[in-house]
């Protein structure tokens, strides 16, 4: 048989050098002054190159001395960290750039008689007008998705925990899955093709609510039933135990207990689909003025409100674009920030 | 090649809570030591302090001296990665990587080091490490298959094979029978009892008859009270521990009287 | 206490009362309908795709102009297959990467505040509507990328794909993809970062207490374990790539030619596609653009069932062991 010394086996050192601390915001400041520099003698221009040859300096000068000062391992492993943190870095610059530049734009053109004038009789070039027909618009769109989304998702959920079982629950579920991934557009095309071509349904607030609404379904199945899943057997055994039958203990037990869940899964599925455009251009048609019947003629809403100031290129237009793309992040936000915070709130301990 | 561990006036925090107060011991070489004591005393903190895995933990830190044959691993300059090669641990439940094959996992923390060994050499310490756990004529045959493809008591014993397999000066055992049956339990007794020939070996168990047989050294650790860090009791050759105990407070959890 | 008579056992669900009936047939039926709804959107669109390619005179999978609506009718989608193929692929090589370096950072490198904040930071990148990510990429992305379009044409023209001919660098397939990327990080960050907190304790403490560096610990136990999940996780980024629709309108000047040059204006996508030429287009012009969108959801579809196949596979693994 061989040695033993076939693994090394000098004595392992304890100590090893290591970088001092003040490395990392020097190599930092090295990194952009060198990029900077660069800058002004090569003509690489735009913030997004310098600071990838920032970044590239950065690697390169730490990978090198801590080769030399720590050895291969670390030198490898600060490499690892430093482009990690990095991505960090890569999420944060774009939301911070789109909210600054939504709320520096679309400030510009908000008052009061921008959220709720509509655009009726103001041409695209003409300066004024407002969005507060497609407030309405979108209120009344996502309201009657919701209306069909959430009991129908409530009540798939339901199945899926309480009832489902077999090949018929793993298909259902399974599906669920993968209807989080219709493109948006095609929901909007499957309304068009069924309702609009195929029953004589017009072209309207309603058929774009339907449109949301198969959007908002599989997100309302998924978290509602992850709420029920969370609500202890205990409680149910409890209900059963004392002969009450099981559909009233799901209304009456483990739904009011999985409430808060639920809720915030219909906040999460609303913040989702307020602000999809593409079903909405398939299936109304914008107007400038104020409708307040989904059911009938032209209905305009927030996405589609941006989408067609922005194409009609006016300066006019555009800023309007930037002051609805502001009301509609809003309201997007507003409803995806509340559904967190309550979320975490009434977090279960599970 | 073993070397001797001693911990002086150590306290070991999670945060700003002290959970274990003022060890001072030592744990001599080529010997195994047992640190008992009921759940929650600090026992497994200890251990892990031996080979800076508590610092792992955000937020965890320790205070003190630890000393393997006198240098101080949380000295300044130390690297912790290289106490950890000289420092092996064998866990509670038996982790064999489960992508790896029974010969890769026996060889996983040797090629860390990254040299570039050769095929028969490779072969080598894979079978010098298996059999020194003796694991080596269960699976001679099936290297190639899966870590997790062993029954519990083969994984724990592959996990000691790929301890041992980067020759370690001190091998830490934190309840390593706890999750195995008793044949296993014993088989693995007998392997400490061979190992201690080759390395310093700590042991935590929660079996105080496992500490009786298998221990030279036993260390009780306690709380004080609810809330209280963990400390040192009392600490003696076993036999003397077992029959002839000076605390009270030792003297009580030996005879079951609590923990 | 009547109300015991004729009950069997109420849990498991073999229960001859009334309500019980009707208020699971009703839950069944909900959950019927999500099989309905996805198997109506197949029929549908089937359906109503027919007429434009049984008028059609070109090949539907190799012609590249678009003109559903002539005399006589042609069109193609090689065209827009290769635009959403190629952005969306690029969008999933620019995004997983980075997606799985903020899932690394946020359940191994930082510390728990800043790992919660990122968090949240990367779901908030997930609410943003994309009609808003076109404005911005119209308004900033456009002038910013701009200097790099130029770089990879100086340097690296020599790859055809990064080589302008015609020295015109803005709307850009490239651009469309960069767009693409930052809209499905937040998926891939999420989904990776779901697989790698299951990655069990044990794993990782063995890697570290043989001496590992944490990056080596990431490859030793993370990696080997998380792989079926992270490969799952761009697919899901994938597949939204691909049907993204509005941010990819505002951007690409729809045209119908494969162009391998992306960082020159134009390009299109199947789903910019229909919300460009959908109120223009004619009876034909619908059916045809609707039988694009019966290629794209079929294309998603796949996407999307390949992933959660995956994921599932794995799951019953983990769970078997």
């Amino acid at each position: 048989m061989a040695t033993t010394t076939a693994v090394t086996t000098e004595p392992t050192r304890l100590a090893g050098g290591s970088l001092p601390r003040w490395a990392t915001p020097v190599l930092l400041a090295v990194s952009v002054a060198g990029a900077l520099v660069l800058n002004v003698t090569t003509g690489v221009s735009g913030w997004f190159g310098t600071t990838i040859v920032a970044g590239l300096i950065l690697l390169t000068i730490q990978s090198i001395w801590s080769f030399r000062v720590e050895g291969r391992r670390h030198a490898v492993d600060r490499l690892a960290t430093t482009l990690v943190y990095s991505t960090f870095i890569a999420a944060i610059v774009p939301l911070v750039s789109v909210i600054i530049t939504v709320l520096a734009k679309g400030l510009a053109v908000m008052s009061w008689e921008f959220l709720t004038r509509s655009m009726r009789n103001i041409s695209p070039r003409a300066e004024g007008g407002g969005l507060g027909h497609a407030i309405v618009g979108t209120l009344e769109q996502v309201g009657i998705a919701a209306a069909f989304a959430v009991p129908i998702g409530i009540l798939a959920a339901v199945y899926l925990v309480e009832y489902g079982r077999g090949a018929l629950k793993r298909w259902i579920s399974f599906f669920v899955d993968v209807m989080t991934g219709i493109p948006s557009i095609v929901a909007g095309l499957f309304i068009f093709t069924a309702f609009v071509l195929g029953l004589g349904l017009e072209r309207s607030g309603f058929a774009a609510a339907l449109a949301l609404a198969i959007l908002m379904l599989p997100v309302i199945i998924r978290t509602t039933e992850e709420m029920l899943k969370i609500v202890p057997n205990d409680l149910r055994e409890a209900s059963y135990a004392l002969g009450v039958p099981k559909w009233r203990t799901v209304i009456r037990v483990v739904l009011p207990t999985a409430l808060a869940g639920i809720v915030t899964g219909a906040m999460l599925a609303v913040a989702r689909v307020a602000g999809e455009t593409a079903p909405l251009l398939l299936t109304t048609f914008l107007t400038q003025s104020y409708n307040y019947n989904p059911f009938q003629g032209p209905q305009a809403s927030l996405p589609l409100f941006v989408w067609d100031q922005i194409t009609s290129g006016t300066p006019a237009s555009v800023a309007r674009a930037w002051g609805g793309a502001l009301v509609l992040i809003t309201i997007v936000m507003f409803f995806y920030i509340t559904a967190k915070l309550l979320a975490a709130r009434f977090a279960p301990k599970g | 090649m073993s070397k001797s561990v001693e911990m002086k006036d150590v306290d070991i925090f999670y945060g700003d809570f002290k959970a274990v107060a003022d060890v001072s011991l030592k744990v001599e070489k080529n010997a195994v030591t047992a640190f008992i004591g009921p759940s929650g005393c600090g026992k497994s903190t200890v251990l892990r302090t031996i080979n800076r895995m508590h610092e792992v933990i955000p937020g965890a830190r320790v205070n003190g001296r630890v000393e393997l044959d006198g240098e101080d691993i949380y000295g300044s300059g130390v690297d912790p990665v290289n106490v950890r090669r000289t420092i092996g641990m064998v866990f509670q439940r038996p982790n064999p990587f489960p992508t790896m094959s029974i010969a890769e996992n026996v060889l996983a923390g040797v090629r860390l080091a990254g040299q570039r060994m050769s095929k028969s050499d490779q072969e080598t310490v894979v079978e010098e490490s298996l059999r020194g756990a003796n694991l080596w004529e269960e699976v001679k045959d099936r290297l190639d298959r899966p870590g997790s493809s062993l029954s519990g008591g083969q994984q724990q014993r592959l996990c000691i094979a790929r301890a041992i397999a980067i020759k370690p000066q001190v091998l830490l055992m934190d309840e390593p029978c706890s999750a195995l049956d008793p044949i296993s339990t014993l088989a693995i007794e007998d392997l400490i009892r061979e190992l201690v020939e080759q390395y310093t070996i700590v042991i935590v168990t929660h079996n105080m008859q496992q500490a009786g047989r298998v221990s030279d050294t036993t260390a009780f650790f306690n709380l004080a009270g609810v809330g209280q860090p963990g400390r040192l009791v009392e600490m003696g050759p076993t036999d003397q521990i077992f029959t002839n105990p000076t605390q009270q407070a030792t003297e009580d959890y030996i005879s079951g009287r609590f923990g | 206490m009547a109300e015991t008579q004729g009950t069997t056992s109420a849990i498991s669900g073999a229960s001859v009362r009334k309500g019980d009936r009707v208020f699971r047939g009703v839950s069944r039926g909900a959950g019927i309908m999500v099989l309905v709804i996805m198997a109506a959107i197949a029929a549908f669109l089937v359906w109503r795709s027919i007429p434009s390619l049984t008028s059609n005179t070109a090949n539907f999978f190799t012609t590249e102009s678009w003109n559903p609506d002539g005399s006589p009718p042609a069109f193609g989608i090689a065209a827009l297959a290769f635009g959403t193929l190629v952005s969306a692929f690029i969008a999933m090589v620019l995004a997983v990467p980075v997606g799985i370096g903020i899932a690394l950072f946020i359940s191994l490198y930082a510390e728990r505040r800043l790992a919660t904040t990122l968090a949240f930071i990367t779901d908030l990148l997930a609410a943003v509507p994309s009609i808003i990510f076109g404005l911005w990429g119209l308004e900033v992305l456009l002038t910013g990328s701009e200097g790099i379009q130029v770089w990879l044409d100086d340097y690296l023209s020599w790859t055809i794909i990064f080589n302008n001919t015609l020295d015109l660098f803005g709307k850009s397939l490239f651009l469309a993809s960069i767009v693409l990327a930052i809209m499905i990080l937040p998926t891939v960050a999420a989904v990776s970062r779901e697989v790698i907190m299951q990655v069990p304790l044990g794993h990782k403490e063995a890697a570290l207490a043989l001496g590992a560096t944490r990056w080596e610990m990431v490859r030793m136990a993370v990696f080997p374990f998380a792989k079926p999940g992270m490969i799952s996780a761009a697919m899901l980024g994938l597949g939204r790539a691909l049907g993204e629709t509005i941010a990819v309108a505002l951007i690409l000047s729809a045209v119908f030619t494969i162009n391998v040059h992306l960082t020159e204006p134009g390009g299109n996508t199947f789903a910019a596609n229909i919300a460009l030429k959908w109120n223009e287009a004619g009876t034909r012009g619908l059916s045809a653009l609707i039988a694009s969108g019966l290629v794209l959801f079929v294309l998603t579809l796949s996407v999307n069932m390949i992933a959660r196949w995956i994921i599932a596979r794995r799951a019953e693994f983990s769970g078997a062991n």
